[in-house]
Formats: structure tokens, C-alpha cells, sequence
């Protein structure tokens, strides 16, 4: 099963290489890690998408924890969340598609952020399903180059993260 | 000199300043060029004594073996690059066995990081897999605070090792000293009381239990809770086990000891883990070793309790039903309190079942041998030291021999590499004990092939006249791997013959200790007992044992507790 694990981390030099080394050494599964600091410049938030059995994600969320630099840990996936993800595409455009793109982008309520004579850039927000879905929709030769932030996530509501 | 009060101290001072705040008594170390300032420091003190070792794996299992046989803290000092790669063998040895300790590197100066400078490495890269915590200084104003989480982390909640990595420059750089009394973290806050409800939920399930079993590990040790483990046992009346780690928590010589579980553990222990309806593990971690096959656990229903401080240790290999997270001695002083008030089960069936399994003697070996019989060697050893001495070992059949046929009596007297299995680590791990226990008898039982692997800590023996006694089961074989090759891979014996093997009594006497050679079994006595009389100096025996003597009983990898291999004499 897919889980999306948000995570406060001090903002300590080699806190992302502990978490990652975490994953590798210990043989679990990451899709995406995306990481920033927060509005507190003394703690970074990360968010990993992984998958496995519970028990495997039981054990995750605890060797995380076990981690001195990690403060708290929360599996989103557990109950209401929200999660985004930013990619930036880079489409071919020359006279011929200028038109048919800005109107795949606008259904998909993407902005074009940089235009030359035969691209466009598309910036893209929303969950990972839906940018798959924006690359499946275009004609897959126009597709010049992508880039993908990986899945952030936060709870709904009440449900809140913080020290 | 006031605590609290400030002065400005070079980063070398500071780290010594530090070492004597924590009443750090032995430093186990090797100097190089990264560490010098530290090590000018130390010649200016002497309240904080160094040990020279002869290669820094030793100085590592050094002050393992310091911290195991006394509850204190191990610290190593040693220079960058290849003092560091030396280290990390006896850092993942101490790290698998959750031993608190202190290691200190020397880096290359700030400005060289990273720019492949003499004798640097990554050292909190390399070591971060291996440690509790590690963490490299660049600042001198950091350094006292990094020590005080060094000490603080090492100890508390499941200990561990942490490096402290300290580049040149810093250790040059003045600042203004203050060693802080205490340090708050908010992402490291290790729970000590157990959740009231879980504890109450145990004790229903104990005092229901048919057939109970209280099996412990290295935990109970490391938190000091031997006296209340035994006060637990004897309140219930419930059949105990100890791990290899945990040896000597509960007196072996009690009748309500079962010997130890897993691959080399008794019939008895093994049939009892596995058929027993109510497990209470604590500090323990059902390690592959100890119930094998975990598929195979689990098809003998029954309902665990499982206290550990360490929950990433609850339901990892095996599902428990009753975890409590918490302080072992906080736990079992909570748990006994309401233990004393529950009703009890007439468990006199199960206590019947189980001396049947006892009766199959399933150590039981050759005692009319020609050949001096490892296990022999053993119940000499025991008999001379009165089980009173502190044993370390390597890591082989030795080892299994040692932990089946030297009943332990007392916490911290066993002291073995369990986890990683580091043969080399005996004897430096019997430096450190003799060091932090002068005057008491320490034996290190090896195995030609072991021993070979820190050998030049004879030399450091010799300098701080270490008067420790190398049991040497010689059978010219890395015994356990023989031992897999004849039952697993056909009696093809591959590289674990040891040729050319030293004459190790002209080896000790090179060095400066004394050796005996003894070939026959009706040798074996008087050696011991001219060795251990001897409390000056260091013996090296060296005893030619059987060479196809097996260690008995055997799960073979992968297979359940009760599908032992027994002894052919059984």
C-alpha cells in the first residue's frame, strides 16, 4: 500500500542523508522525498512517499522516530489529506501545436511560464495522478523534457504538524 | 575549578575539560596527526588516563569491553582517515550490541573538508549506519554542547555509540568555556514509565498463563535490572531464559534457569519458548538467532508481552500482543507491585513438562576422551574461577561452548560481540574489563583463528601489565565454519583449516607474557590452575582440542526452535 510520511527534521547538516540512508540500509521503498524548511528556519519538513505492508510502515515510522534529528513523524495517509506536486513541462510548439497546447494546458489548469519560438513551459500543480494524467493526454513526441517535485502532503483541517 | 564559571580554553582543552566533567576515569585511543592538540592536552592532565592500543580496533572493543563489565561509558580517541576506518569495526560491534560509548575522531582542518586532504575521509558518512548518533563540529563554540549530547545520548534510552568528529582547526580555535549541566533536546525524549494499562494487561495474561516463560535479553542487563528480574522469577515461579546477551541476569545455577534459547540453545529452553503459552520477553529483540524461523514461532500459538525501551524492537520479527515501551527497572517495578496482589495458576504440569525436556542432557559430550574436549576445557574453567570471573570471547564455537558450560551467576561477567559477531574482539574487550575491574580474575576465551585477528593488543597487555588469561581452544579450524561445511556443504572444507599457525607459547613469550602449551586432558587442570593463581601476570593457554567436536544443539538457518540437531551421543 502507498503512504505518504511527513516528517519535522532539525536543520542539522546530514539529517537528509540519515533519512535516506535510513531507507536504503534498511531495504524500504521511496517513490518521492520532497524537503524545505518550514516557517521555523531551525526545522526542515519532509514528505516521502512509500509503499509497503503495515508492518513494514510500522516499522518505518518507528526507525524514524528513532532517528535523533527527526522531532516528529506522522503517516498523512492514515486518514484526510491533501497532497501536491509541481511538475514543469517542456513542449514542443511551433505554429502548428501553439494552439492545441494552451488548450490541453487550460484544461488542465496549467500556466504557461516561459514561451520561445517553438516550446512552451508548462507549469502543472495537483496531485500525482493528475500530472500522469497531463503527460498521457499529450502527444507523447512532443514532450521535450520534464521536471517533477515530488508529492507534499498535509493533513485536513485539524489534523496538524507542528512541535 | 567552578563549573558554571567561564574561561577561554583552546577546542583541545575543551574536549579534555569535558572527559573530567564526565568523570571519564580511561581513554582508549591511538594518536595521529588530526589529534594532536587533543593529545598534548591529555599529557598536561592526568585525571583522564590513556590507554595505547596497537590498532584502533582494539582501542574501540577496549573501552566496549570497559563499558560492558561496568556500566560506565567506553571512550576511544582516534586520528582521521585510517584511524576512523580502523574504528569502525568495533563501532558497528558496539552498536549491534547497544553499548553506550563515546568515540572521538580527529578530522581534517574545516578549510580541507572535502578536498580529499591526507588522511581524510568521510567519517559521519561512513559511520552514520553504525552509530546511535555521530555529528561533526565545525565550530568551537559547538563543542562543549557536543560533547554534553555525546554523553547524553550515548546513555540514555536504548544506549549506543555516538562519534564526535572534530576537525584540527577547531581543536586549536579559543573560545570561552561552559560545560552545560544538562542538555534538552526536543527531538530526542526516551519514555521511562510503561503505558499503566499495557502493564495491567500483563499481568492478567501472567497470572492466567499455563505455561509461562520469562525469556531476557542483553536489555536487562544494560539497564541494570538483574535484581529485579530475579525478584520477578521468584515471585512467579515462571521458567526463565536468558539471551547471549543477557547471560548471567538471571543466575544460571538456579533451577529455574532453562540455559539459553536459540541456535545453540538447550532442548530444554528451545522446547519451553516454543510450546509456552504466555511469553514475557524483556529487553530481548527475537533475533534470528534466538527463534529461528519466525514463521515457524508463530504456528505454536501464544500470546507475548513484550517490554522494551526501544519500540522500533516490538513486532519488528515477531507480533506481540501486550507491548509495553518504557525503562526496563520502571516497568518490572510497576509490573511486580501488581503481580504480588494477582492470583496464580497452578503452573506444576508445565514445570514437569519441562524437566522431561531437561532430562535429555542435551549438552552432554565425550568425558572419556583421549582428546582434550572443548567443553572440558570449559568446566575446568568455570571450576578454577569459582564462576567468578569476567569472560570474554570471539566469536566462533568457542563462544557457544563458553556461553553453554560457564554458568554465570552475575550481570556483566560474559562479554561477547552478539550481535556482530566480530571475532578479534576478545581480547581487547578483556583489556577494557581488566581495566575497569583491577584486581578481579579476567579470562578471554578465543580460538586460534580469532585470536589472530587483534593479536597485537599483547603488546598493550604487556605495557599496562594486564594480567589476563587467553583460553585458546585450539583445534586448527575456524571451528563454526567447519562445523556449517560438515553439516551444510558436504565435508567440503574450504579455506577453514588455519595452517601455519604460530607456536603461540614462543608468541606469548615474545611479547613478554608467559605461555603453556597442553596437549592432554589430564594437563588441562593444573594449567588453569597455575595461570589463574598467577594474578601478574598474562598466560596464554593454549589448549589442542578436538578438531570435528561440534557445538550441540544446533538449529540449522532457517529452520524452527524445535527442530534441533542433537549430539550423535544423545
Amino acid at each position: 500500500m502507498r503512504h505518504l510520511i511527513s516528517i519535522l527534521v532539525e536543520n542539522e547538516a546530514g539529517a537528509l542523508s540519515r533519512i535516506s540512508g535510513l531507507f536504503s540500509a534498511r531495504g524500504y521503498n521511496i517513490e518521492s522525498l520532497t524537503v524545505a524548511p518550514t516557517e521555523d528556519a531551525s526545522m526542515s519538513r519532509m514528505t516521502i512517499v512509500t509503499s509497503g505492508s503495515d508492518d513494514v510502515v510500522e516499522q518505518i515510522t518507528k526507525q524514524l522516530n528513532k532517528l535523533i534529528d527527526v522531532v516528529k513523524v506522522v503517516d498523512l495517509s492514515e486518514a484526510e489529506h491533501i497532497e501536491r506536486e509541481l511538475m514543469l513541462i517542456k513542449v514542443r510548439a511551433g505554429q502548428k501545436e501553439r494552439e492545441d497546447m494552451k488548450r490541453m494546458a487550460d484544461i488542465f489548469r496549467g500556466r504557461i511560464i516561459d514561451v520561445s519560438d517553438n516550446t512552451y513551459t508548462i507549469e502543472l500543480t495537483g496531485d500525482g495522478r493528475k500530472l500522469d494524467a497531463f503527460i498521457q493526454a499529450l502527444d507523447q513526441g512532443t514532450i521535450i523534457e520534464t521536471v517533477r517535485t515530488g508529492t507534499s502532503g498535509i493533513g485536513r483541517g485539524n489534523r496538524i504538524l507542528r512541535v | 575549578m567552578d563549573r558554571v564559571k567561564a574561561s577561554a580554553l583552546s577546542g583541545a582543552e575543551i574536549v579534555v575539560r569535558c572527559l573530567q566533567e564526565e568523570a571519564v576515569e580511561y581513554v582508549f585511543g591511538y594518536p595521529g596527526g588530526a589529534v594532536l592538540f587533543i593529545y598534548d592536552e591529555l599529557f598536561k592532565q592526568d585525571k583522564v588516563k590513556h590507554v595505547l592500543v596497537r590498532h584502533e580496533q582494539g582501542a574501540v572493543h577496549a573501552a566496549d569491553g570497559y563499558s560492558r563489565s561496568s556500566q560506565k561509558v567506553g571512550v576511544a580517541l582516534v586520528t582521521s582517515g585510517p584511524g576512523v576506518t580502523n574504528a569502525v569495526t568495533g563501532i558497528a560491534t558496539a552498536y549491534m550490541d547497544s553499548i553506550p560509548m563515546v568515540v572521538i575522531t580527529g578530522q581534517v582542518p574545516t578549510h580541507a573538508i572535502g578536498l580529499d586532504a591526507f588522511q581524510e575521509c568521510d567519517t559521519v558518512g561512513i559511520t552514520r549506519p553504525i552509530v546511535k548518533h555521530n555529528m561533526l563540529v565545525k565550530d568551537v563554540k559547538d563543542l562543549a554542547t557536543a560533547m554534553k549530547k555525546a554523553f547524553h545520548i550515548a546513555t540514555t534510552g536504548r544506549p549506543g555509540p555516538v562519534v564526535i568528529d572534530i576537525p584540527k582547526d577547531v581543536t586549536a580555535a579559543v573560545t570561552e568555556y561552559h560545560y552545560p549541566e544538562t542538555v534538552a533536546m526536543r527531538s530526542y525524549n526516551p519514555v521511562r514509565k510503561g503505558h499503566a494499562g499495557q502493564i495491567r494487561k500483563a499481568v492478567q495474561l501472567l497470572s492466567e498463563a499455563q505455561r509461562p516463560m520469562i525469556y531476557t535479553g542483553g536489555g536487562v542487563i544494560l539497564s541494570d535490572s538483574s535484581e529485579l528480574l530475579r525478584e520477578l522469577v521468584k515471585l512467579t515461579g515462571f521458567p526463565c531464559t536468558n539471551t547471549l546477551m543477557g547471560l548471567g541476569s538471571y543466575p544460571a545455577t538456579d533451577k529455574q534457569f532453562l540455559g539459553m534459547p536459540g541456535m545453540h540453545g538447550t532442548y530444554e529452553c528451545n522446547n519451553a519458548m516454543q510450546h509456552s503459552d504466555v511469553l514475557l520477553a524483556i529487553g530481548a529483540r527475537f533475533d534470528d538467532r534466538v527463534i529461528g524461523n519466525p514463521a515457524h514461532f508463530a504456528s505454536n500459538p501464544r500470546k507475548i508481552i513484550h517490554i522494551d525501551i526501544d519500540p522500533s524492537s516490538i513486532s519488528k520479527r515477531v507480533k506481540v500482543d501486550v507491548p509495553i515501551v518504557g525503562n526496563i527497572p520502571d516497568v518490572l517495578d510497576e509490573l511486580i507491585k501488581l503481580l504480588r496482589a494477582a492470583p496464580k495458576t497452578d503452573i506444576k504440569p508445565w514445570g514437569k513438562q519441562i524437566e522431561e525436556w531437561r532430562a535429555k542432557d542435551c549438552l552432554k559430550y565425550d568425558r572419556s576422551s583421549k582428546i582434550i574436549k572443548p567443553q572440558f576445557v570449559l568446566e575446568k574453567l568455570y571450576e578454577i574461577t569459582k564462576g567468578d570471573a569476567f569472560v570474554t570471547s570471539d566469536v566462533g564455537q568457542h563462544q557457544m561452548w563458553a556461553a553453554q558450560f560457564y554458568k554465570f551467576d552475575k550481570p556483566r561477567r560474559w562479554i561477547n560481540s552478539g550481535g556482530l559477531g566480530t571475532m578479534g574482539f576478545g581480547l581487547p574487550a578483556a583489556m577494557g574489563a581488566q581495566m575497569a575491574n583491577p584486581g578481579a580474575t579476567v579470562a578471554c576465551v578465543t580460538g586460534e583463528s580469532s585470536i589472530q585477528m587483534c593479536l597485537q593488543e599483547l603488546s598493550t597487555c604487556k605495557q599496562y601489565r594486564l594480567p589476563i588469561k587467553i583460553v585458546n581452544l585450539n583445534n586448527k579450524y575456524m571451528g563454526m565454519v567447519r562445523q556449517w561445511q560438515q553439516f551444510f556443504h558436504g565435508n567440503r572444507y574450504s579455506e577453514s583449516y588455519m595452517d601455519a599457525l604460530p607456536d603461540f607459547v614462543k608468541l606469548a613469550e615474545g611479547y613478554g607474557h608467559r605461555g603453556i602449551l597442553v596437549e592432554k586432558p589430564a594437563d588441562v587442570e593444573p594449567a588453569l590452575r597455575e595461570a589463574f593463581a598467577n594474578k601478574k601476570e598474562l598466560y596464554f593457554l593454549d589448549f589442542i582440542t578436538d578438531q570435528t567436536e561440534n557445538v550441540y544443539p544446533m538449529i540449522p538457518g532457517g529452520k524452527g526452535n524445535t527442530e534441533m540437531i542433537l549430539s550423535e551421543d544423545l
